[in-house]
């Protein structure tokens, strides 16, 4: 395949399933690369010889879990492990007689997220219920905004590489639709055996915040910078901790293909997608599967798949059977959701009651993007190592803590802490937080090659020695090993001329 | 007007209602029809109200934990259960097509 962009033919590319070399600190996933987008554009990949090339439409409808102590509408705890049903209030299990309450805290997090994506915040917002039956949703109906959300009209900005090399990052823009707060539904856990589905509500009523991305993207590729940028911005803001793994972010992906200038293709949607390598897979191969299903003559069904991670394909789901007619109406039981700003403050009103847009908007944190920036502009690092600081949880304070307690110019540290100390932590699985070496005394030894005392090759010696973490500081262990610089001419001397004196008696 | 046959199967697979006999559908009909005396009102240039609580204040409550632990109770009604989960059938039965189904609107 073609460094750059799309040259080579869509099925080869995927055959091929390049490998990205080394260690991958860049914001898209690591291992095979299987398609490039072409960085014009959309992606315009030549189908079989002959035919028309295929333009791929990718959308992504994004769940984030609220992070807060209690649910959207009961005052049941939000924790990821607990006994069955044992974080569910009479509303949550919809026993009568109970109603919604919503909770100001989920308001707040869907303003910061609302405001971190450029969205327009709708100062009058209404819920709506969706319904539709499944053992988990016990009232048959969950609360959504179906009608007008929180927030609409935004955009995520994340960064590409266009080749293998991670020397030239590209810019991309996907448009942010809105974003609803929404309920979470309960677990099902299924039993074939029994022929049965065990039911946990714990995690019925949680607040989400659904964000929906247009169809903007083309690849997995894109799709996964996209959803990882927007994890960022999310833990960032602290309005959710997005953790894939532990269910915190959802995400599905509307996929569809058409030849350019026509319109656009019938869509499916892939569920099931529980990693941010998964979602490009999943993208990929469902892109891949439509164009062949079509250049071989089929059409392609609008209905939802879900992804099988171990054989790496998507296959159709047995329980959505026809189109779902959701029978949207207004909640009756929550009136509008008003919010303000500075100048339509009420001025009567109890501050616990009311939520100001613009107060939340000036206590926003630095955004990702912000802090990549004022790092490259602070310590002159390159655009795509502030990505790598970013991309690892802690890794920025980590490199500013070095640069703060040693002479070494900030650009020889980042080579230290981005090719020696990350690789060391990707070969033992561990986080910043949990690495043998501290910013302290990697700053010690930067010290120490920085005056010169040892070398460049004796420092990765040393470094591989605090690995271990036997509590022996820097200057010890180069003591230990007689790793110090040899400054005495004369000594250099007697060495070199006993080394002449072997060679010649051998 | 009446209501087709395809729109109460419709609604009979939604709502999982049973509209069961002729009364059924009749009480529906006049229901949709009382509802229809509403097109008399001229509601150009009107906001649809939603709520007569539209113009009240959405209480929002303090984000505290003050609810749960409570499964003993949300057990009591249940019919089956397995070490505390709620116990349901492996998926959704849906309801059989028109043809297959022995209702009342297989006749009409």
């Amino acid at each position: 395949m073609a460094a750059r962009g799309c040259g080579g033919a869509w099925r080869r590319g995927w055959q091929r399933g390049r490998t990205l070399p080394g260690p991958a600190p860049g914001p898209f996933p690591r291992g095979q690369r299987v398609v490039a987008c072409n960085a014009r554009g959309g992606a315009v990949p030549a189908g079989k010889s002959g035919l028309a090339p295929w333009v791929p439409v990718v959308g992504l409808e994004i769940h984030a879990q609220i992070s807060s102590n209690s649910k959207l509408f009961s005052g049941s705890q939000v924790q990821f492990a607990a006994p069955p049903n044992s974080l569910v209030s009479f509303f949550d299990a919809s026993l009568p007689g109970t109603l919604p309450v919503l909770n100001r805290r989920c308001v707040e997090a869907a303003v910061m997220t609302g405001l971190a994506l450029n969205c327009s915040i709708n100062k009058k917002s209404l819920f709506d219920r969706k319904h539709y039956f499944y053992a988990d949703l016990p009232a048959g109906y969950q609360i959504t905004q179906q009608r007008v959300p929180i927030a609409v009209n935004g955009s995520l900005s994340y960064s590409l590489c266009i080749d293998n090399k991670m020397s030239q990052m590209v810019t991309k823009t996907v448009r942010i639709k809105q974003i609803q707060l929404e309920q979470d539904s309960g677990k099902s856990l299924h039993d074939d055996t029994r022929s049965q589905t065990l039911v946990d509500l714990n995690r019925a009523g949680v607040g989400l915040m659904e964000v929906v991305m247009e169809p903007d993207m083309c690849c997995g590729e894109e799709a996964a910078a996209a959803v990882r940028e927007l994890q960022l911005i999310l833990q960032t803001l602290g309005s959710s901790q997005a953790v894939m793994a532990e269910g915190q972010l959802r995400v599905d992906a509307n996929v569809s293909v058409h030849h350019p200038g026509e319109p656009y293709g019938v869509r499916t949607e892939v569920k099931n997608i529980n990693s941010i390598r998964f979602l490009a897979k999943a993208v990929d191969y469902e892109i891949q599967r439509q164009i062949e299903e079509l250049e071989n003559g089929g059409t392609i069904l609008n209905e939802t798949r879900a992804f099988d991670s171990k054989l790496g394909c998507t296959v159709p789901m047995r329980d959505k059977e026809g189109k779902q007619d959701y029978r949207f109406m207004p909640e009756p039981n929550l009136p509008p959701l008003i919010l303000y700003d500075a100048k339509s403050l009420p001025a009567n009103m109890n501050h616990q009651q009311v939520i100001n847009i613009d107060w939340i908007h000036e206590r926003l944190p630095d955004l990702p993007s912000v802090k990549r920036e004022k790092l490259v502009e602070q310590y002159g690092i390159l655009p795509e190592h502030s990505f790598a600081l970013l991309n690892e949880d802690g890794l920025a304070e980590f490199y500013e803590n070095v640069v703060k307690q040693t002479r070494m110019k900030p650009k020889r540290v980042i080579g230290w802490v981005l090719n020696d100390l990350l690789s060391y932590l990707k070969q033992h699985s561990l986080t910043v937080k949990e690495s043998p070496v501290s910013s302290f005394l990697l700053a010690d030894l930067l010290n120490l090659l920085e005056k010169k005392e040892i070398s460049s090759t004796a420092a990765k010696q040393v470094l591989a020695e605090l690995w271990k973490g036997e509590g022996k500081t820097p200057l010890e262990i180069v003591k230990e090993q007689k790793l110090q610089l040899l400054q005495d001419q004369k000594e250099l001397e007697q060495i070199c001329q006993a080394v002449i004196d072997r060679q010649e008696n051998e | 007007q009446k209501v087709s046959v395809e729109v109460l199967d419709h609604l009979e697979h939604l709502a999982l209602v049973d509209f069961r006999d002729s009364e059924g559908v009749e009480r529906l009909q006049n229901a949709i029809q009382f509802a229809d005396q509403l097109h008399e009102v001229n509601t150009d240039a009107v906001e649809p109200m939603d709520s007569v609580l539209e113009d009240r204040c959405l209480y929002l409550r303090e984000d505290d934990v003050t609810e749960g632990n409570c499964t003993k109770e949300l057990l009591e009604n249940a019919r089956e259960k397995v070490e505390e989960y709620f116990v349901a059938p492996p998926g959704n039965i849906p309801l059989p097509k028109l043809e297959e189904r022995d209702t009342f609107l297989q006749g009409s």
